[in-house]
């Protein structure tokens, strides 16, 4: 080995021990331990291999209730939250004044604890005897009726959560898009300008190519991300949340390895390789569909 | 004459439709903005709000005209705030700086040094970049606990040091940097250790800052990691302090104290934010994500 060649090695050789240990190793790791059946924490010892966990999961109430959540949350947080990131920018793109400030405040929850503004939330929603807290007081000023968000029915309690996430995931979306759409090339409006074409069409047959190909990055990564909701929920709903009936799919996985319900890691690694099978899956169908979709200048 | 009319008249209406679109895109770009903001405000306004007072209110009062600062002393006193925000400063200071110094040495072996695998090596370890959390952590957990290094800042931080993505992103930006540069320093006899600290480092400040700014969120707000690997209140972050004090601390119907405690959490970032604010979101539009 020429000495070139080893002080290369040296400098990288931080990287790639940290990365070995903690990415490498584990990554190989999780599939021995999702084959091992019976394995018992304590004593390090497993009773056989094959697929019984998968199975134990699979037949999991708790497993298929945090698999429930967890679609139901992707299938409408994913939608709304880029469909309403989209206007956002366009709004943001159109005004003459203030865009720059305007941009900087949509942006503050991305810098925020998700934790302690999940606390904030959580005592906007709230219902308590004392109080119908804020968010209801509102509803009663519609003429509605209080609901308790927090532990009331279910569709509250994804109402929150929907809610939570959306507000957390904004603030990226509109980043891109904003950025996105001040870089589509002004001489096609000008262009469709002269010939009179309506603002409708001007926004279908030109800014959506023109930007697709970041709204369709924005699905693919906000689809990634919502599968992976954890944080946000334990926010609102503390951290058991199988008694809250909201768990996820990563709350299960972290349920099943730590706390009062853990010490089960292959049960979890089970778990969490179903997920990445799932998130997997649905990103190569994004992919091939944007494949079709996507406008490339 | 009459055709001059007529087009100043189409001129007035097409600029009082152009000024209704405008107002109404304000309105509503205001109103998403007050739906961002509200929730900040609400927990500043309620920790001022005297305890029996909060507790009084059947209608949640939108101001308050006896602010106290009670229940920041309250955050402070009755449950560790104070240790849980040192030990976040400390987590977040360690760990972005061993970060930095991994990421900058192996960011500038695979930009600057010849060897053999180089490129082989660069695909893995952007393969890497796809690999869920997730997966890992599950192991890394019982890589932890195993080594006895639950509950130490050791455990906290090691798995949480390396960032491929910044490897890939301050490997770009060193290449930028002309070849010449390198060149001419190798002939002055310039060690490649000098060349990195004294050149490129220099010259790609900008984007390190970005980095660390970045990482520095991360760590402050990282809390499914620490959850895992803590459960002593010592070794608490500030994420894990506010879960705590949620679930057992003040007594869990003292919501100012609780508020005090949020907003007490949440101040370092907003400054943060304030200061840097155009640096963070060019930052994370070339390539961050949440998390």
């Amino acid at each position: 080995m020429s000495e070139n060649n080893r002080k290369a090695w040296l400098y990288l050789l931080p990287a790639i021990l940290f990365l070995g240990v903690f990415m490498v190793y584990p990554l190989l790791d999780v599939l021995v331990y999702s084959l091992e059946e019976g394995y018992n924490f304590a004593s390090q010892t497993y009773r056989g291999v094959g697929l019984f966990n998968f199975s134990y999961v699979l037949h999991d109430p708790y497993f298929m209730q945090a698999v429930k959540n967890t679609f139901i949350l992707v299938i409408f947080t994913v939608p709304v939250s880029t469909g309403l990131a989209l206007l956002i920018a366009l709004g943001l793109n159109s005004i003459p004044r203030l865009k720059d400030f305007f941009q900087t405040v949509f942006f503050l929850p991305y810098v925020t604890n998700t934790l302690a503004v999940g606390l904030v939330f959580m005592i906007l929603f709230k219902k308590t005897p004392y109080s119908d807290g804020f968010v209801n007081l509102l509803i009663e000023m519609l003429g509605g009726q209080p609901v308790d968000f927090i532990e009331g029915p279910y569709w509250a309690k994804m109402t929150v959560m929907s809610f939570y996430t959306i507000w957390i995931v904004l603030p990226f979306k509109i980043l891109i898009l904003t950025s996105a759409l001040a870089s589509v090339d002004q001489n096609l409006y000008k262009a469709a300008k002269v010939d009179g074409t309506s603002p409708f069409r001007i926004f279908r047959k030109i800014t959506l190519p023109m930007i697709s190909p970041m709204i369709f990055y924005l699905v693919i990564t906000g689809f990634i991300g919502a599968f992976k909701a954890y944080s946000d929920v334990v926010a609102i709903f503390g951290t058991n949340l199988n008694a809250a009936g909201m768990n996820t799919i990563v709350g299960y996985v972290y349920d099943m390895l730590y706390g009062d319900s853990g010490g089960y890691p292959s049960y979890a690694s089970a778990a969490a390789l179903i997920l990445f099978a799932i998130v997997l899956t649905i990103t190569c169908i994004n992919l091939l569909v944007s494949r079709k979709k996507v406008y490339h200048a | 004459m009459s055709e001059r009319n007529e087009f100043e008249r189409i001129e007035r209406s097409a600029r009082t439709r152009r000024h209704v679109r405008l107002t109404i895109t304000y309105i509503l770009l205001g109103i998403w903005a007050l739906v961002v903001l509200f929730p900040f405000y609400w927990m500043v306004l309620t920790s001022v709000k005297e305890y029996g007072a909060y507790n009084a209110e059947f209608y949640p009062k939108l101001y308050t005209l006896a602010p106290t600062l009670a229940n920041y002393r309250e955050a402070f006193t009755a449950v560790d705030l104070g240790r849980y925000f040192v030990n976040t400063l400390i987590f977040t200071l360690l760990t972005s700086g061993l970060m930095l110094v991994v990421t900058v040495l192996a960011a500038f072996a695979f930009s600057r040094l010849e060897f053999r695998g180089k490129n082989l090596l660069f695909t893995l370890f952007l393969a890497l970049m796809m690999i869920p959390y997730e997966l890992v952590i599950i192991t890394n957990f019982v890589t932890i606990t195993g080594l006895g290094l639950r509950n130490t800042f050791a455990g906290l931080i090691l798995p949480s040091v390396t960032s491929v993505f910044y490897i890939y992103l301050l490997k770009e930006n060193f290449e930028l940097i002309p070849d010449e540069l390198y060149k001419a320093a190798k002939v002055d006899g310039t060690s490649d250790l000098k060349y990195l600290l004294k050149v490129m480092i220099p010259i790609t400040r900008p984007t390190i800052v970005t980095v660390m700014i970045l990482k520095v969120i991360e760590c402050w707000n990282s809390y499914v990691w620490p959850r895992l690997i803590t459960d002593s209140p010592k070794y608490f972050l500030v994420s894990n302090g506010i879960q705590e004090i949620r679930e057992n601390g003040f007594g869990r119907d003292n919501i100012p104290a609780m508020m005090a405690a949020v907003v007490v959490i949440s101040v370092p970032l907003i400054i943060l934010f304030l200061v840097f604010h155009k640096k963070i979101m060019e930052g994370v539009s070339r390539g961050g994500t949440k998390g």
